[in-house]
């Protein structure tokens, strides 16, 4: 039979399947288990009071990100409360024996950015986090979703995971992006065509000319913003973009064992015929740079538009969300979206703070200067190794002589646990995932851009359109 | 995990859609290495006027009087009724936690977020799926009715309404029996090593580069 992508990843971890309704649950086998410190210490303790063993050591990979300091960072976590919860999980992976990149190690970083980068994320291989981002990873044709707490100790324990099978759904995107439009866009653009809730009960693979030309860093942006589409697995199959990434990694196969696991990678795609629950198309090439109005994902519009007025939308209840969203933002209706004036600007998270998506950010402001009246423009890479590559280029003195803060790598102003966060009523161009209330920081506002978008606002002090700049 | 029993609950209505996992508890409180404690800090960005911080003495804060849990006739509810997407967002079961650790058992909605549903079911807490055009009428009995309760029987898969109006809803088969008998879900999969094991092994001879 032909079978979609998302079947044949299923099919090959399925250890058995319960009959017990029309959607049977499924024991499902888990390749690997990355590990952060926010999401993980009660299923450690839980784990250690049931008197169980993790089953498989050497499947779980760890790094603290979420809590960690994005600058001084010899001197410690200051916060008392996140300085536990990192040293929660050292010991928990000490006592354990489970490999993990801690602060001072310079493969330290974002976990969805550190698994591609030593290459501990394969295709075909079942990928779990605490963590709803987990869906970047299915950028290499694998199965990757986020799990809760529970689920986190449950795999922990027995290497698998009792779960249902989602409907598959692919998105197809054709054509030629246009100049300044990355795959950021790709994504904000879908989300707000389907809506934060449109992919919930569904896997989505992305696949169409338009996807076959991303490289892996634009992939794994896309799949990263699957989940806030509510789907909670997104993927791409695999090709030669793919095998060429993974080479050479650390935690890659090599020699002979490479090539043999390539032979089966390459099986890694959709069957032709194969049939999906739903599909959606889209054109490459009418996609415009995005920027985000409100406290929800799908609330997007193109650089070139305008915040839109509730007074035109019948549906009660969405015309409350968006006055409530509008009320929270500080904007008014059909205000034009380039003269909405910023604060603060944000490039990291693991949406896009991969090298690529700092040389794109470098390029619109090399030469330039932050506008005066931003209070803060920062630029948080990944990982330790994204920020020595960067480094490497003089990508870091490029930002720091337009005003920028270069800072250590880790989640920082994504969700602002940290130190980095803005203050009540700020207004940020953020390249992160989620502009949800308070995401950045109580009373904070949000609008999620590509990195060429945030650096040109940083540049401008208002959103401009990046395809228009030289 | 305790056994979910039939009871009849006083019904809080949140007319919100898309209530996300920052709403519901906000990330400082994430920084928590425990499972409990997590309840004082439900919607705390909505339900206080004043911003909080963990380890806060939560009866010194500036309670929102705007806030639907914050009105007298809401205490102690046990059954939230939301909209649409509830629980969009992360994977943090601290949310589930949350709601849990206020006092509510049942969380009613048109539509969750699908991690936030299925964390729930972990811990015992039920969200029901209903039909939006019975969630509006719902919503109306709620506001206008001062104590207004609804029973739920999770074996027969009934809401009851204090006028005796009966609704199914439907919880898959074998969440029902886990939350039913409160079923530890991994003891359950732990009586199936065997089965791992052979899978485990199978896997390592077909693909042995995920065994290095
Ligand atoms: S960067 Fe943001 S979205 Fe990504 S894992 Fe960290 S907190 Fe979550």
């Amino acid at each position: 039979m032909m079978q979609t992508l998302y079947d044949k990843l299923w099919e090959q971890h399925v250890v058995h399947t319960e009959l017990d309704s029309a959607n049977s649950t499924t024991l499902l086998y888990i390749d690997r288990h990355l590990v952060h410190e926010v999401t993980s210490p009660q299923a450690f303790e839980s784990l250690k009071i049931a008197g169980r063993k993790p089953w498989r050591i050497n499947s779980i990979l760890a790094v603290a990100d979420h809590n960690v300091p994005t600058t001084d960072r010899d001197q410690g976590i200051h916060d008392p409360v996140s300085r536990l919860q990192v040293e929660t999980l050292d010991q928990n992976c000490d006592e354990l024996g489970i490999t993990e990149f801690k602060m001072d190690d310079l493969r330290q970083g974002i976990v969805h950015v550190i698994g591609p980068e030593q290459g501990a994320t394969l295709p075909g291989m079942t990928v779990v986090c605490g963590d709803s981002h987990t869906s970047t990873h299915g950028a290499f044709g694998c199965l990757a979703f986020g799990i809760g707490t529970s689920e986190v100790e449950h795999v922990l324990a027995t290497q698998c995971l009792l779960t249902k099978k989602s409907m598959a759904m692919r998105i197809v995107v054709d054509g030629k992006l246009g100049l300044g439009v990355t795959a950021k866009d790709i994504a904000l653009a879908i989300i707000g065509e389907i809506g934060t809730a449109g992919g919930t009960g569904y896997a989505i693979e992305f696949t169409g000319s338009a996807i076959q030309a991303l490289t892996m860093e634009g992939r794994m942006t896309l799949c990263n913003m699957a989940i806030e589409a509510g789907a909670r697995a997104g993927m791409v199959a695999v090709d030669e973009t793919t095998i060429e990434y993974i080479k050479g990694r650390p935690f890659a196969p090599q020699g002979e064992l490479l090539e043999k696991a390539i032979t089966y990678w390459r099986t890694l795609h959709s069957d032709p015929d194969a049939i999906f629950d739903k599909t959606l198309t889209l054109n490459a090439a009418s996609i415009r740079p995005q920027v985000t109005w409100g406290t929800s994902p799908e609330m997007v519009t193109t650089v070139d538009g305008f915040v839109p007025d509730p007074a035109n939308v019948a549906d009660s209840v969405k015309r409350q969300d968006m006055e409530q969203a509008l009320n929270y933002m500080g904007l008014q209706p059909n205000t034009p979206i380039q003269s909405i004036t910023l604060d603060k600007v944000f490039i990291g998270s693991c949406t896009n703070s991969r090298i690529e998506d700092l040389r794109a950010a470098a390029d619109v402001v090399k030469g330039k200067h932050v506008a005066s009246t931003i209070k803060l423009a920062l630029v948080v890479p990944g990982s330790g190794l994204v920020k020595h590559q960067a480094e490497k280029e003089g990508l870091d003195k490029v930002f720091q002589t337009a005003g920028f803060e270069w800072r250590e790598p880790g989640c920082s102003m994504c969700l602002a646990m940290n130190d980095d966060r803005l203050s009540k009523g700020e207004r940020c161009a953020s390249t992160s995932n989620r502009n949800f209330e308070g995401r950045q920081g109580p009373g904070g506002r949000t609008h999620l851009v590509s990195p060429a978008m945030a650096a040109a606002a940083a540049i401008a002090g208002h959103f401009v359109d990046v395809r228009e700049i030289d | 995990m305790e056994t979910f029993q039939a009871f009849e609950g006083l019904v809080a209505p949140l007319d919100r859609a898309n209530v996300d996992t920052d709403a519901i508890i906000p990330k400082q409180f994430l920084k928590s290495i425990k499972r409990s404690g997590f309840g004082q800090y439900l919607f705390d960005e909505w339900r206080y006027l004043d911003h909080g911080e963990p380890g806060m003495d939560v009866t010194q804060r500036h309670l929102n009087p705007g806030f639907v849990l914050n009105q007298p006739r809401y205490q102690s509810a046990q059954i939230l009724l939301a909209r649409s997407n509830f629980g969009c967002g992360s994977s943090r079961e601290h949310a589930p936690w949350a709601l849990q650790d206020y006092g509510f058992k049942v969380i009613i909605a048109p539509s969750f977020a699908d991690i936030f549903f299925n964390n729930c079911f972990k811990i015992g807490l039920l969200p029901i799926i209903l039909d939006r055009l019975i969630m509006d009428q719902l919503f109306r009995e709620v506001i206008e009715t001062m104590g207004y309760t609804l029973k739920v029987d999770l074996q027969t898969q009934l809401l009851i309404t204090p006028d005796g109006e009966q609704f199914t809803f439907n919880v898959d088969a074998f969440r029902r029996h886990c939350l039913l008998n409160g079923l530890d879900e991994i003891g359950l999969t732990l009586q199936q090593t065997d089965k791992i094991k052979q899978f485990e092994q199978r896997h390592r001879e077909e693909q042995p580069w995920l065994f290095t």
